[in-house]
C-alpha cells in the first residue's frame, strides 16, 4: 500500500510538471497581447516596454523560463510575481482559496444531504409518485446552466433585488465579516452550486441502488430474514455507494481547481475561478500557471484520496 | 396423499408478472406437500417455475409486479398471506434457502463471519461473542477448515465450492426445519458437487431437517431425493416417489428428461446425446391444453385440453398429466435400444 501511495505521489509530480509545460506551450504558440506592453501602459515608449521585458525576463528562449519556473516551484515553492500587480502567485492564491473552499465544501455538503436521501427513496420506491417526482425535478436542475439558474436564485430571494428578501445577494461575501456571516452569505450560491450536482447524485445513486437491489446477495439478506431496512441501508447502499465516492473525489477536485467559476461570477465570490478568468483576460501567465498547478494538484490529490478510499471501501481492490 | 402432518403444504400456487411483453405465468396452479425430514426433489429446465415457486415461499418474488395467488401452509400457518415483515421471523430461521451462485449470493464486501453472525442475530438476541462462536462452530460443521482464521476472511478469499459451503452453514445457523436448496451444485465443478450433495444429505440426517433440492439434474435427483416432482412451463407434470419416477416414468417429458442422462454404463447405440426437439413454451403465450404438447411426439387429439394431475398409473401417489393411458405409455416410453426415452421425432 505505501509503495502503491509512493508511486502514485510520483506520479502525480511528474504530471504536476507536464501540466505546466502545457501550460507554457499553449501561452506561447497561442497569440495573446504582450505581457511587457500590457504592464508598461497605453503610452509607453519601446525602450520602457524592452526594459520590461527584461526584467520578467520574457526575451529568454521559452526553455530557460520554464526551466527557471520549474527550479522556483519546486526547489524554492516560489511560484513568481504577477506581470500585472506584481503580487505574489502563491499568496494571492491562498488569499482566494478559504472563498472557493468555503463554497465547495459547504454546496459538497449540502447536495450529499439532498442526493442521498433522494436517490435511495427513488431507487426503493421505484415508478412511486415520489420517484418520478424527483427524477423529473433533477431532470430540470441539471439541464438548467449555473449561470441562469444563479440569476434566478438571486431574482427571487436576494435581499436587494430579490421578490421575497431573505438571502444576502451578490457580493455578500465581499463585505462579511466573521465566519457565519460568509457562511450565511453563501447560501445562495451553495445551492445552486449544489443543485445541479444534487440531481447528477441522486440519478446516479438511484441507478446504482437499482442494480444493487437486483443482486443475489441482497436476495441472500432478504432470505436471511434482515429487516427490510437493515437490506437497504446496510447491504445494498454500501455497494451502490462505492462508485459515488469516485465521483465525488473527481468534484471535488475539479471544484477547489476553479470549476467553481460561474457561480463565483454570479454572486461575485472573490474565488479561484473568479481569479483564473481574470488573469487570462491580463495575460498574467504566472498567475494562471499557479492556478493551473493548484487545480492540477487538488485533482491528483483528491484521486489519489479517492483510490485508497477506494481500497477500504471494497476489499476486492488490494493495490500492489 | 391425507391431511395433517405435513411441514409445507402449497396449494393451488399461481406466481406470474407483469412485464411489458405480456403477463408472464411463471408458476400456474402447483401443489405440492413436504414431509419433516425427507427430501423433495424438484427437476425442471429453466423457466419451468420451479426456482419461482420455491422464492415464493419466502416471499421473495414479491416486486411490484408479481401477482401471487394460493396458499402456502408452513406449520399449518399461511406464508402467502403474510407481508415481508411478517415473514422475517420465518426467513433464515424456520426455513432458510441457499442459492445457486454461491460468489454472487454473498455480499462481497462484508467478510464471511459478519454476514453470518448477522444471520444469528437477526433472529434471537445472541451476543456478538455468542454468534461467533456458533459460526465458527457451523463452519467447522460444514468442513471448513482453519474456520477460525476463515471466519474473518472476505468471500472472494474462498473457492467455489468453500463458498457454498459458507452458505450452508449460514443456512443452518437457526436450525431450519426446512431447507430450500435452489441449484446448489450447478455452478460448481463436477468433484465439488458431489461433495456438496453429500454434505447436505449428512447435515439433513444429524440435524433431522426437511430438503427442497431445486435441479436441473435428474443425476442429483437420484442421490438425494425421497420424493419427485417434475416441473414443465409453470406445472406440475409429475409427482412420485424418486422409484416411481426413474422406473415407471408416466410423463413423455420425463421420459425426455430421462432419456437425455448420459450414462457411463450403457453408453447410447447412436453414438450420440439424446435431446428433446424444440423449445420450452412460452410464458406470456403458452400453448393451449398440455404445455409439452408441440414438443411430444405422441401428442393426439385430446391433448388441447389440459389433462388434470391425476393417478393414471394406478398407483395412488403417482400423479402425472397425460391423457395416454397406463398401458400406450409403458409401450411408447421404450425407444429403439430399450430404455426410457422420448422418441426422436422423424428428421
Amino acid at each position: 500500500m505505501l509503495r502503491y501511495i509512493i508511486r502514485r505521489v510520483l506520479w502525480g509530480v511528474a504530471l504536476l510538471v507536464i501540466v505546466s509545460a502545457v501550460v507554457f506551450v499553449l501561452f506561447y504558440v497561442i497569440p495573446t497581447a504582450d505581457p511587457a506592453k500590457l504592464r508598461a501602459g497605453r503610452t509607453a515608449n519601446p525602450q520602457l516596454v524592452e526594459q520590461i521585458r527584461q526584467q520578467l525576463h520574457l526575451d529568454d528562449p521559452i526553455y530557460v523560463q520554464f526551466a527557471n519556473y520549474m527550479e522556483g516551484v519546486f526547489l524554492h515553492g516560489d511560484f513568481g510575481e504577477s506581470y500585472v500587480s506584481q503580487a505574489d502567485v502563491k499568496d494571492t492564491i491562498f488569499e482566494r482559496l478559504p472563498a472557493t473552499a468555503l463554497l465547495v465544501v459547504g454546496s459538497v455538503v449540502l447536495w450529499l444531504l439532498i442526493a442521498l436521501p433522494v436517490g435511495i427513496i427513488s431507487a426503493v420506491r421505484r415508478r412511486s409518485l415520489m420517484d418520478r417526482t424527483t427524477m423529473v425535478t433533477s431532470l430540470a436542475f441539471i439541464s438548467a446552466p449555473v449561470f441562469w439558474l444563479g440569476l434566478v436564485a438571486l431574482y427571487l430571494f436576494a435581499d436587494d433585488v430579490g421578490l421575497i428578501q431573505i438571502f444576502p445577494g451578490q457580493g455578500a461575501y465581499l463585505t462579511a465579516e466573521t465566519f457565519p456571516a460568509k457562511c450565511w452569505a453563501m447560501v445562495l450560491p451553495w445551492v445552486v452550486l449544489a443543485a445541479a450536482t444534487a440531481a447528477i447524485y441522486a440519478r446516479y445513486l438511484r441507478s446504482s441502488m437499482i442494480d444493487t437491489m437486483a443482486e443475489d446477495y441482497i436476495r441472500t439478506a432478504r432470505a436471511k430474514g434482515l429487516p427490510e431496512q437493515k437490506v437497504v441501508m446496510k447491504h445494498a447502499l454500501r455497494s451502490a455507494i462505492t462508485p459515488i465516492v469516485t465521483l465525488l473525489g473527481l468534484d471535488i477536485g475539479l471544484l477547489l481547481a476553479g470549476n467553481a467559476i460561474l457561480t463565483e461570477s454570479v454572486f461575485n465570490i472573490p474565488g479561484i475561478g473568479f481569479l483564473i478568468v481574470r488573469s487570462i483576460d491580463r495575460s498574467d501567465l504566472p498567475m494562471i500557471q499557479g492556478v493551473v498547478l493548484f487545480g492540477a494538484f487538488f485533482i491528483v490529490i483528491c484521486n489519489l484520496i479517492v483510490d485508497i478510499l477506494y481500497a477500504y471501501l471494497d476489499p476486492r481492490v488490494r493495490y500492489q | 396423499m391425507s391431511d395433517g402432518g405435513h411441514l409445507l403444504e402449497v396449494e393451488d400456487l399461481h406466481v406470474s408478472f407483469d412485464t411489458d411483453d405480456g403477463v408472464v405465468k411463471a408458476v400456474d396452479g402447483v401443489s405440492f406437500t413436504v414431509e419433516p425430514g425427507r427430501t423433495l426433489g424438484i427437476v425442471g429446465e429453466s423457466g419451468s417455475g420451479k426456482s419461482v415457486a420455491n422464492m415464493t415461499i419466502l416471499g421473495l418474488t414479491r416486486a411490484d409486479d408479481a401477482n401471487v395467488s394460493g396458499r402456502i401452509l408452513f406449520e399449518g400457518n399461511d406464508l402467502a398471506a403474510l407481508d415481508d415483515e411478517g415473514l422475517q421471523g420465518t426467513r433464515g430461521n424456520e426455513i432458510a434457502m441457499i442459492f445457486q451462485d454461491p460468489l454472487t449470493s454473498l455480499h462481497p464486501f462484508y467478510k464471511v463471519g459478519a454476514q453470518m453472525t448477522e444471520a444469528i442475530q437477526a433472529h434471537g438476541d445472541a451476543s456478538d461473542d455468542e454468534a461467533r462462536e456458533r459460526s465458527i462452530e457451523l463452519l467447522k460443521l460444514v468442513g471448513i477448515p482453519d474456520a477460525e482464521r476463515r471466519f474473518g476472511e472476505y468471500p472472494h478469499e474462498f473457492s467455489g465450492g468453500m463458498r457454498q459451503r459458507v452458505m450452508i452453514a449460514m443456512a443452518l445457523t437457526n436450525d431450519p426445519k426446512l431447507l430450500i436448496a435452489d441449484e446448489p451444485t450447478t455452478a460448481l465443478d463436477v468433484t465439488i458437487q458431489a461433495q456438496i450433495l453429500r454434505l447436505i444429505e449428512r447435515l439433513q440426517a444429524e440435524l433431522g431437517m426437511a430438503v427442497i433440492m431445486i435441479t436441473h439434474d435428474l443425476g442429483v435427483i437420484a442421490e438425494v431425493a425421497d420424493d419427485v416432482l417434475v416441473m414443465y412451463g409453470g406445472r406440475v407434470v409429475e409427482q412420485g416417489t424418486r422409484d416411481e419416477i426413474f422406473y415407471d416414468p408416466q410423463h413423455p417429458y420425463t421420459w425426455g428428461l430421462l432419456g437425455s442422462l448420459t450414462r457411463t454404463d450403457r453408453p447410447r447405440r447412436s453414438g450420440r446425446l439424446a435431446q428433446i426437439a424444440g423449445q420450452p413454451p412460452s410464458l406470456i403465450a403458452p400453448p393451449d391444453g398440455c404445455h409439452f404438447r408441440p414438443r411430444c411426439p405422441h401428442e393426439f387429439d385430446k391433448c388441447p385440453q389440459v389433462p388434470g394431475l391425476e393417478a393414471r398409473s394406478g398407483t395412488r401417489d403417482h400423479l402425472d398429466r397425460c391423457w395416454l393411458t397406463a398401458d400406450q405409455k409403458r409401450t411408447l416410453r421404450v425407444v429403439d435400444d430399450g430404455e426410457i426415452g422420448l422418441e426422436e421425432p422423424a428428421a
